[in-house]
């Protein structure tokens, strides 16, 4: 590990970068699509595997089965009691198929619930990494309870009473990616994509056309600072120079100084006054049009993020 | 011989197919036509009474927002509320059109401001605050105007006390609004709790299609939820499943005969006894009068009155020995500690 005070400038200078930067333009949208998922990404597991001098890892919901997809377990963050859960991709091609291309089953939001439980009764924060093309679409999983395992996840991280941190590290698309992502603090990487629904989905319902991926990425501008702008997210993480890709160890540093940042104020704070905020800051979100008066409630931020 | 001749030995069946060849896709409209199923023919009115379901072979067509309020409601009508929300576009998205000549279109064509109504209603003589999607409206999906609709229904239904009905129909988030679109669900999912902290109960209907991100949030958390027949639930819909798995599905995937049976809804309803299959759940479930939310559940209640009941009791008891009388009178050590002391 380099020292703070490094990684301090680092972040500062990153920071700069993306504020003074300019509003991504057409091409360079779908550039960030294609680094969000890039094969050399960090993926949840090197994440952890950094931020945490020792981690646990859990299997299975104790209803069906164990999902690869879905990671769960028990981490030592800076001394404390971490519960890390995330989305898992795979690099080759086996891990691939092993892990679904991190697309998770009702089986990995459950997992993911239970871990939650366990870590709201034992009064220990809870930290989401978010890498996903989407819940995974398959008979299998519909018959045992995609919607509802979704839905669910989502009311137990509205319900916990601990502090709870979300990061998109990579691709979030879908339900799949919002099923680990009501938290107190949402955090985003500056090359993640947040989205709706992924590209290539987006383009076979809405110009019923599947080749059209990156006209659709172009109308999402699902980019960090966007997300930022709408208020979706309350921070921009930067990246190493080049993106994550190129530096593993520089980009899980530079996420662990945010991340125990928002955990120490997040800490601060009276479960009570947590969830409170918590309500509010995803009950604000989408803006409206009164017909009479103008913008109704208008939302987001007008200036790009600050470091 | 003549074509008219030669034309006289067709069929009506084969006119009737022969009608439907001309490429074009097959358009019926609920109002005046054919049943897709059966092809037995109806009138706009027969259609209407029947409560737009097929009378010989109890097809569901597809009902808009304010012809269900008018089924589900008492004759006296319905008051709609927040009927002023309109959608905004903070994406300026253009996919095939403009998002805002989708919006104003579908306001044309349906004469609706967005893609869900909320009133509050009786059914049944059941009062009661409904929030009704409408496919009809760009297919239902989801944005900042209906996430916000379905907020404030939960927000007024828990203050009024009142039960939340809610009909859902509709493909998902509404791809035109991006990520805030998907941030609706998380909204909707936190608004329903507030019924939770009043101790009201929802009712969930699902009607033909509920699918995507309305199905992975809300939908899939009423306390009671019924499907109309044939309705699709699904997160994915058959057409994701097939292009990105491979899988052959079964006809019936997803329909609510086969959710039934997979667990994921309470009942298949036919749309002519929902009314009263909601009047009649909402009756059971709803608190004696005088009984309102700051009391304690009338489970508690009821034990409370039996434990008060034993207590008079045993102060009924005098006749009893002194000794006996300490060891079960509640909240009495004398009796234990004189108990435990060896004779």
């Amino acid at each position: 590990m380099t020292d703070r005070k490094q990684g301090g400038r680092f972040v500062r200078k990153v920071a700069d970068k993306v504020r003074r930067g300019p509003e991504p333009q057409d091409e360079d949208l779908w550039e960030r699509v294609q680094l969000a998922r890039h094969a050399e990404r960090p993926y949840t597991l090197d994440y952890i595997n950094r931020l945490c001098s020792d981690f646990e890892e859990l299997h299975g919901d104790r209803y069906y089965a164990d999902d690869a997809a879905m990671v769960a377990g028990f981490g030592r963050y800076h001394d404390h009691p971490v519960a890390f859960i995330g989305q898992q991709k795979g690099r080759d091609t086996n891990e691939r198929t092993y892990r679904n291309f991190g697309m998770a089953g009702p089986e990995g939001y459950r997992k993911a619930m239970r871990v939650m439980e366990v870590a709201n009764r034992l009064g220990m924060p809870v930290v989401t990494l978010i890498d996903t093309p989407g819940a995974f679409p398959g008979a299998s999983a519909e018959e045992r309870g995609q919607g509802g395992a979704i839905s669910r996840s989502i009311q137990m991280m509205w319900r916990l009473d601990v502090p709870t941190v979300a990061v998109v590290i990579g691709e979030g698309s879908s339900g799949g990616a919002l099923g680990l992502g009501v938290a107190d603090r949402v955090l985003m990487l500056e090359n993640s994509t947040y989205s709706v629904i992924s590209p290539e989905g987006a383009s076979a319902i809405l110009w019923r056309d599947a080749s059209k991926a990156k006209l659709a990425a172009q109308a999402f501008k699902p980019t960090a600072a966007n997300c930022y702008r709408w208020g979706v997210v309350d921070a921009v993480v930067p990246e190493p120079e080049g993106g994550a890709h190129t530096d593993h160890e520089q980009a899980a540093e530079i996420l662990d100084q945010y991340l125990s940042r928002a955990l120490a104020e997040l800490g601060a704070m009276s479960p009570a006054d947590r969830r409170r905020a918590r309500r509010e800051r995803f009950r604000k979100l989408g803006p409206l049009r009164d017909p009479e008066g103008g913008m109704g409630m208008a939302t987001g931020r007008e200036t790009p993020p600050p470091g | 011989m003549s074509r008219v001749g030669h034309n006289i030995h067709v069929s009506v069946d084969r006119l009737r197919q022969l009608a439907h060849r001309d490429g074009r896709p097959r358009r019926i409209k609920a109002d005046a036509g054919t049943c897709p199923k059966c092809d037995s023919h109806y009138s706009a009115d027969e259609m209407r009474r029947n409560l737009r379901v097929c009378p010989a072979c109890g097809h569901h067509f597809a009902v808009t927002a304010r012809e269900r309020m008018e089924q589900l409601g008492e004759p006296g009508g319905y008051v709609e509320l927040w009927p002023e929300l309109r959608a905004s576009d903070p994406l300026q998205f253009t996919d095939l059109k403009p998002y805002t000549e989708r919006i104003v279109d579908a306001e044309k064509s349906t004469g609706m401001g967005e893609a869900i109504v909320c009133a509050q209603l009786e059914v049944r003589h059941q009062p009661a605050v409904a929030a009704v999607m409408d496919f009809t409206f760009m297919g239902g999906s989801m944005g900042a105007v209906v996430g916000e609709k379905l907020a404030r229904a939960c927000d007024y239904a828990a203050s009024e006390g009142l039960p939340l009905i809610v009909v859902t129909a509709s493909g998902g988030a509404r791809m035109q609004e991006g990520t805030l679109a998907l941030m609706q669900m998380a909204k909707t999912v936190i608004a329903l709790d507030a019924l939770a902290d009043a101790r009201v109960p929802v009712v969930v209907v699902l009607a033909h299609p509920t699918t995507g991100g309305v199905w992975a949030s809300f939908a899939s958390l009423g306390d009671v939820t019924y499907a109309e027949p044939g309705a699709l639930i699904a997160f994915s819909g058959p057409r994701v499943i097939e292009e990105t798995t491979r899988e052959v599905l079964p006809d019936d995937f997803g329909r609510a005969e086969a959710q039934l049976r997979n667990g994921q809804v309470d009942a298949v309803v036919d749309r002519r006894e929902l009314a009263e299959r909601i009047g009649r759940v909402l009756h059971i479930l709803s608190r004696p009068p005088g009984d309102d939310a700051s009391t304690a559940a009338p489970a508690l209640q009821w034990a409370q009155g039996g434990a008060q009941k034993v207590g008079e009791a045993v102060q009924a008891l005098p006749s009893l020995p002194r000794k006996m009388m300490d060891r079960i009178r509640p909240g009495s050590t004398d009796g234990e500690d004189a108990g435990d002391t060896p004779a």
